[in-house]
């Protein structure tokens, strides 16, 4: 293999990494309030906002419906105006952000869910603001499965990315159809995909290792 | 902070009522017409079935639930009228311990104790020496580091009393705390409620389905059914002279005193023709609980007794004595006017014939 198929790859792997890392970051950053509001703000609990839970929730799932090929292409615009450019790799970040924090948010909004109501209603009575609950117990008692979410979140995110290319984002993805596929190199194909492999392995591994090390709700392992 | 003598703060029920909608747009009555003064500074019991009530009764003096009409105050501050930061600086007043203790399990043991005084804005030094003196209360000493997944229950209640005492409440509120752990920790737990009731001079208002938890800490007694209470007073009289038939079948399975089985099966509401035998309860309280009676009742009336059942027990430091017993109900009549002109109560359960 050639010296600059090698750098090619290289690029192309670090690309992958900028633009699911940035856009994992930024989903999280929106996500993350958006769950905890979608899971808190039903009728008669914690926000009780059941209106704006209702707006909010429809919104969500539309996002979450539209194919991400699409939702790139359609977007198209929105990028312009937010990264000054509808092509490149940092361009190619404004997608992927979209498409993450609806997702993003539902599972955090599931992780939420998951915590004993009898928390909630100890810290009430305890005294405690709603904000208080939700970030001295409701995240805190959430993280365990918060991080697997947000482990899925970002295996998702490099699928996504390798669609990206459709708007010159380049990274892995564009890396193997425009040489692997287009130019008939099977061989820089099968490299992309193993790279890919070892990458979600590597995040699938770390994610679980985190959510292992901050779940104290069986210190002895599960299932023993 | 220390563990200063804290007053306790009297709980009054005002003909209180709460009813629930119902996903179907009706109303279901949880509690109805409901009053009732805890005394300031003493151990209260609420005794009733699941369902009866009583978990309702007790979510209403911290404002968990509010009643649909009537009031509840605590120190005499209506609880039920709090809104925002008012109904908080109530609940700060108002400490909480639950059936299923409610601990973080992200949180150590010293870690959940110091939350509620997070929430109140304390600052760290003195939430840290806080958190270490009720440690040593609860004597929890050796697992202030470890995380609730590696304690027994007895420990994990006794995590939940040091949280709910942390920012010296003047009300201490239990919600069925012992109906998850074993009898053995049951007593442990409950001895620890009475020590902190006697050592901070708090109102402890507990809610339970066992009569058992009510003999061994409670001063006063309320007995709920259908959301209504039925019969309260000091736990002596009530136990020693029950009106309500709740009240009753919950003492029947507390003193132990039941009919053996032989004799239950064959038992009748109404006396049958013929030779039979009155089934009665016999109770003895107060000056009375030790005397002989059943002695005294042979030879006075010359009435042959069988025993049946009975116990004899304490109530704070009062004993007093139940006995399940036979006699010939031609007789019946006389012994009752002679044991209660003795000051014995005595209940009519059925003949055998």
């Amino acid at each position: 293999m050639s010296a600059n198929l090698i750098s090619l790859l290289m690029e192309a792997t670090w690309q992958t990494l900028y633009m699911v890392a940035i856009s994992a970051v930024l989903g999280t950053i929106f996500g993350l309030p958006l769950g905890v509001f979608l899971a808190t703000s039903q009728r008669g609990e914690l926000l009780s906002r059941p209106v704006i839970n209702k707006v909010l929730g429809l919104v969500v799932n539309a996002a979450r419906s539209v194919p991400f090929i699409i939702l790139v292409v359609a977007i198209i615009p929105f990028t312009r105006m937010i990264a000054g450019t509808s092509i490149g790799t940092t361009a190619a970040i404004v997608p992927l952000t979209i498409a993450a924090v609806p997702f993003i948010a539902r599972l955090i909004e599931n992780a939420i869910r998951e915590v004993d109501s009898g928390l909630i209603e100890a810290a009430r009575a305890m005294g405690a603001t709603p904000l208080q609950i939700i970030r001295k117990v409701l995240i805190p008692e959430a993280l365990p499965s918060i991080t697997l979410g947000l482990t899925l979140a970002v295996v998702s995110l490099i699928g996504y990315s390798a669609m990206v290319g459709a708007v010159g984002g380049e990274g892995l993805g564009d890396l193997g159809i425009r040489y692997g596929y287009q130019r008939f190199m099977p061989d820089v194909m099968a490299i992309v995909v193993v790279i890919l492999v070892v990458l979600v392995q590597l995040v699938q591994s770390v994610g679980e290792w985190i959510a292992a090390k901050v779940d104290k709700r069986a210190p002895k392992g599960r299932g023993q | 902070m220390s563990d200063a003598k804290s007053q306790g703060a009297s709980i009054v029920f005002q003909s209180v009522e709460k009813a629930f909608h119902k996903p179907d747009g009706g109303y279901v009555s949880a509690v109805s017409d409901a009053s009732l003064t805890v005394d300031s500074g003493a151990i209260t019991g609420i005794i009733g079935r699941s369902g009866a009530g009583k978990s309702t009764m007790l979510r209403m003096v911290n404002g968990l639930e509010r009643p649909t009409s009537g009031q509840v105050l605590v120190g005499g501050q209506d609880v039920g009228a709090a809104q925002g930061a008012k109904l908080r600086d109530i609940r700060r007043d108002v400490g909480m311990i639950f059936q299923h203790f409610n601990l973080l399990a992200s949180r150590t043991v010293a870690g959940n104790i110091a939350l509620p005084l997070e929430i109140a804005g304390v600052p760290a030094a003195k939430i840290k020496t806080r958190v270490a003196d009720l440690i040593d209360r609860v004597g929890l000493n050796t697992q202030s580091n470890n995380y609730p997944a590696e304690l027994s229950g007895g420990q994990k209640q006794r995590v939940g009393i040091a949280r709910a005492l942390a920012t010296e409440p003047k009300v201490l509120l239990s919600d069925e705390a012992t109906s998850a752990l074993d009898p053995e920790t049951t007593q442990t737990v409950l001895t620890l409620l009475k020590d902190i009731n006697r050592d901070l001079g708090l109102t402890i208002l507990l809610i339970t389905h066992e009569m058992a938890v009510v003999r061994d800490i409670a001063s006063h007694v309320a007995v709920i059914e259908g959301g209504k209470i039925v019969e309260s007073g000091k736990t002596y009289d009530v136990f020693t002279a029950p009106q309500h038939k709740t009240t009753r079948s919950f003492l029947s399975g507390v003193t132990g005193v039941t009919l053996p089985a032989f004799i239950k099966g064959r038992m009748l509401k109404s006396r049958p023709s013929g030779a039979a035998k009155e089934v009665m309860r016999v109770t003895f309280a107060g000056t009375h609980a030790t005397d002989p009676m059943l002695a005294l009742l042979t030879r006075d009336l010359g009435i042959e007794v069988n025993i049946l059942a009975g116990a004899v027990e304490e109530i704070g430091i009062k004993p007093f004595g139940n006995l399940l017993v036979s006699l010939d109900a031609d007789k019946a009549s006389d012994a009752r006017t002679y044991l209660e002109k003795h000051g014995l109560l005595t209940e009519v359960l059925g003949y055998v014939s």
